[in-house]
């Protein structure tokens, strides 16, 4: 259970506060409601790029980094295809150095065209070094456009290409900021040891000022429901063949999401699951083989993925996938395997609650999924599944007609 | 008027808590330290065991048991392990560092009585079916062919093996070392190593003491292993120095590591290296990403790390970079350390590293896991929490002369070990 306050500034800046006393720390979790799902298809990469130059100085305060070291802090960020999420952990008796610092950064940056520079470069190594120079570094690059055919989950968090990411120009940046960073588009939640009257009276002393922005409206294009089966195959330099499965599934808020969710534990969570005891230790086909969800804001994918051990072929690891899958959507699972995959979503959950800046991620993403108490109420959609809402979704969903497959061979093979 | 450009008034960390242990004992003498805090009622249970009986021509026989201890017992199959395990919603891993091996489960409260008898027979009744091991080797020796592509793994592994040769630390480990692993080894190491005399617990979460009784009740019992065994013990000499490049015609960016042997945590300039090396790669505004990232945008990160293990501690720089900026990144790396021996850090900037520092050590005692690894790391390098005292008086008053001496003393760029991984 994680307990909060909440409060609304008049400029539509949402709080939350989350008051544990048993931590000296105190923890500034901001999330602007922008990922890359918000670019336009000719300057992808851009809601990620932008993060880096949130560190590069803001209108009154030259250096970001500097002053919250210097009382003790660390901050991060992160990009998603959906949000853009900033941290900052401090010791609690130095917590309004984090308001001052988020709030001038939301108030307007520097935009200094060195800094602009620089992380031009810094995403284009941060591309090559997780994408381009690792062995199957580019999947999800080639996943997404065959699995997405409209809407922006096309493309990666980190763009489409080096290209666009180089081009970047400053007027675009500007653009951006106001478009997308105020009060109305961000949720701030404040947590660790602090007290919610002493929250309220920071919030409004840096936060009160900044204009509330102009609200957004999001008209993403929606995913068509897909017919056809899609296949590609890459051939590289890697030394195993692979395969990538993907299935279309619903939106995060969908009632069925918790019943994906099982379905992958049930087929991939542990050693005790499906796919790794029959298809790795029975069959001994694959090496290495995974279940999970994208679990994305809008229509999400059901994602297979597995390497094959040497001399095993393409046709005969992907049919006894196939043959899994149609298990799961065929029959129904048996209560104690049922209650296995429910067992281990609680414990996830709970110790979950060991970590400060887990919890106040958590409150800030379930308040923008429309109420941060959706997180406490979370177990009990997963108790509420049944084993008959499994067999129906699983019918559903592996279908090979919406099946995106990508086969990743090795140059020998091919 | 709200003045922005002024930061708001701040302290220095003056007040660090740690929760040192309740030390008990298992009627069977294990000892067992206890971290009771936390809310949440779930609990960590650690079983550590020393590595021992090294033979440089078996080198993957500790990682092995401790990779196959969960893969059946006499009358338990790997699956009806796991199955058990996951069943009550427990965690059970198994890891293996440089000096310890350790099983470890992760449990709520409610479900500890059901988990425990999983775990007593693991520890005393497993056969490492020749099946199980079959597949294993099959695996990893693919996981294998995939890492050795990537850059940094390479420079990882070739970088261990110059400076610690074939010792546990540094062994080369190639598919054929996979290939040579025998079921019989495994159960001879098995037996000499997991055994109650060989053992500490380390217990942390909801832990008081029914919890205990419980565990005492299933595990404070003689234990079937009892063969005979002796601790790893390492000597090294300095390393081979200089340059070893692999070279990967089609990298786009190269991989760097450098540096050599240097001080473990009992020496008394370890907190002092601490310091040192947090100015010069060991935070996000140090020297390095100051210089490397942020002002050249050569890379996506470079860092520095001192690194205590029990019989050797290590020094190291290591970063990914564009291929073409590969030789102005070693060469600025040159600079900084230069830099560094050869003038005072300004009071500002040292100012700074000691907020950080301590910020970063009271933030590190989130929860009760995490003030457990804590007392761990003291304890398994032979020390206590005079050691923490020590380097919070260090981190708090080191001087910039200090700073400048320890560098000279210890980071000489021509006894440094650099393996490239790419081009340059």
């Amino acid at each position: 259970m994680v307990d909060f306050n909440r409060f609304t500034l008049a400029n539509g800046l949402r709080v939350l506060v989350h008051e544990d006393d048993t931590t000296p720390m105190a923890v500034l979790n901001i999330l602007y409601d922008v990922g890359a799902r918000d670019e336009e298809q000719d300057k992808t990469g851009f809601a990620h790029l932008f993060e880096h130059l949130m560190f590069g100085g803001s209108v009154n305060i030259p250096s970001y980094d500097e002053p919250l070291q210097r009382v003790g802090g660390e901050n991060n960020a992160f990009t998603s295809n959906d949000i853009t999420n900033y941290y900052i952990t401090l010791p609690a008796t130095n917590l309004e150095t984090a308001f001052w610092l988020e709030s001038d950064r939301m108030l307007s940056l520097a935009f200094s065209e060195k800094s602009l520079e620089t992380q031009r470069n810094v995403v284009c190594e941060e591309f090559k070094q997780r994408y381009l120079n690792q062995p199957y570094g580019d999947v999800w690059l080639k996943l997404r456009p065959l699995a997405y055919k409209e809407h922006p989950y096309r493309w990666a968090t980190i763009g489409q290409d080096l290209k666009q990411i180089e081009e970047a120009k400053m007027e675009d940046v500007k653009a951006f900021f106001k478009k997308h960073y105020h009060p109305q588009n961000a949720i701030m939640v404040v947590g660790g040891n602090v007290k919610t009257e002493e929250v309220k009276a920071l919030a409004e002393k840096w936060f009160a000022a900044i204009p509330a922005g102009e609200p957004i409206e999001r008209n993403l294009p929606v995913e068509p429901k897909q017919t056809e089966a899609r296949v590609e195959t890459v051939v590289a330099e890697v030394p195993l063949n692979a395969i990538y499965m993907a299935f279309q599934m619903p939106d995060r808020a969908d009632k069925n999401y918790q019943v994906y969710d099982l379905m992958s534990d049930i087929l991939s969570q542990g050693q005790s699951s499906r796919l790794y005891n029959s298809l790795l230790k029975e069959q001994q086909l694959f090496s290495d083989i995974h279940a999970y969800l994208t679990g994305s804001i809008d229509q999400g994918l059901f994602i297979v993925e597995g390497k094959l051990v040497e001399g095993v072929t393409m046709e005969a690891a992907e049919a006894a996938i196939w043959k899994e899958l149609n298990a799961i959507a065929t029959e129904e699972v048996t209560v104690d395997e049922l209650t296995k995959v429910k067992n281990k979503s609680e414990s996830i959950i709970v110790f979950a609650e060991m970590s400060l800046l887990d919890k106040a991620m958590n409150l800030a993403y379930y308040e923008l999924l429309g109420d941060a108490n959706m997180l406490n109420r979370e177990i009990d959609k997963y108790h509420e599944v049944t084993s008959s809402r499994i067999l129906e979704v699983a019918k559903q969903t592996f279908v090979k007609e919406q099946s995106s497959i990508l086969y990743y061979l090795t140059a020998q093979d091919a | 008027m709200l003045n922005r450009t002024l930061a708001p008034e701040s302290k220095q960390v003056d007040e660090i808590n740690f929760i040192e242990p309740l030390k008990q004992q298992l009627d069977n003498g294990i000892p067992v330290f206890t971290i009771n805090a936390g809310k949440q009622e779930l609990v960590r249970i650690e079983f550590i065991f020393e590595n021992v009986n090294w033979d440089q021509n078996k080198p993957l026989q500790a990682v092995t048991v401790s990779h196959l201890i969960n893969n059946g017992t006499a009358k338990l199959t790997a699956k009806d392990i796991a199955e058990k395990v996951d069943y009550y919603g427990a965690f059970l891993q198994t890891e293996y560092g440089a000096d310890q091996s350790s099983v470890k489960v992760y449990t709520l409260n409610k479900h500890l009585g059901a988990v425990l008898p999983i775990l007593q027979a693991i520890l005393n009744e497993s056969v490492f079916p020749q099946q199980e091991l079959d597949i294993y080797v099959q695996n990893q020796k693919q996981s294998l062919q995939v890492s050795l592509q990537k850059n940094d793994f390479l420079a990882r592994k070739h970088f261990a093996h110059a400076i610690f040769g074939d010792s546990s630390y540094g062994s080369n480990i190639n598919a054929a070392d996979y290939e040579a692993i025998q079921q019989a080894d495994l159960l001879s190491y098995f037996k000499a190593a997991y055994k109650p005399e060989n053992c500490t617990i380390i217990v942390a979460g909801k832990f008081e003491q029914p919890e205990f009784d419980l565990l005492n009740g299933v595990l404070g019992k003689a234990w079937n292993n009892n063969d005979k065994s002796v601790v790893n013990k390492f000597e090294f000499t300095k390393g081979t120095a200089g340059e070893i490049l692999i070279e990967k015609p089609e990298a786009i960016q190269s991989a760097i590591r450098m540096g050599g042997l240097a001080i473990t945590r009992k020496h008394k300039d370890f907190p002092g290296f601490q310091v040192m090396n947090c100015l010069l790669g060991g935070y996000f505004g140090s020297r390095l990403m100051a210089n490397i990232r942020e002002d050249k945008g050569y890379t996506y990160g470079i860092g520095s790390a001192i690194v205590s293990l029990k019989d050797a501690g290590y020094f190291f720089i290591a970063t990914e970079v564009g291929v073409e900026v590969c030789n102005n990144t070693l060469i600025e790396i040159e600079k900084e350390i230069d830099l560094l021996k050869s003038e005072l850090v300004s009071e500002a900037e040292l100012n700074l590293v000691r907020n950080y520092m301590l910020g970063s050590m009271l933030g590190s005692l989130e929860n009760a896991f995490s003030h457990a690894d804590k007392f761990k790391n003291a304890y398994f390098s032979g020390l206590d929490y005079t050691y923490y005292d020590n380097y919070i008086e260090t981190v708090k008053t080191i001087s910039p002369e200090d700073l400048k001496q320890l560098a000279n003393q210890y980071l000489n760029t021509a006894d440094f070990t650099k393996v490239i991984v790419g081009k340059k």
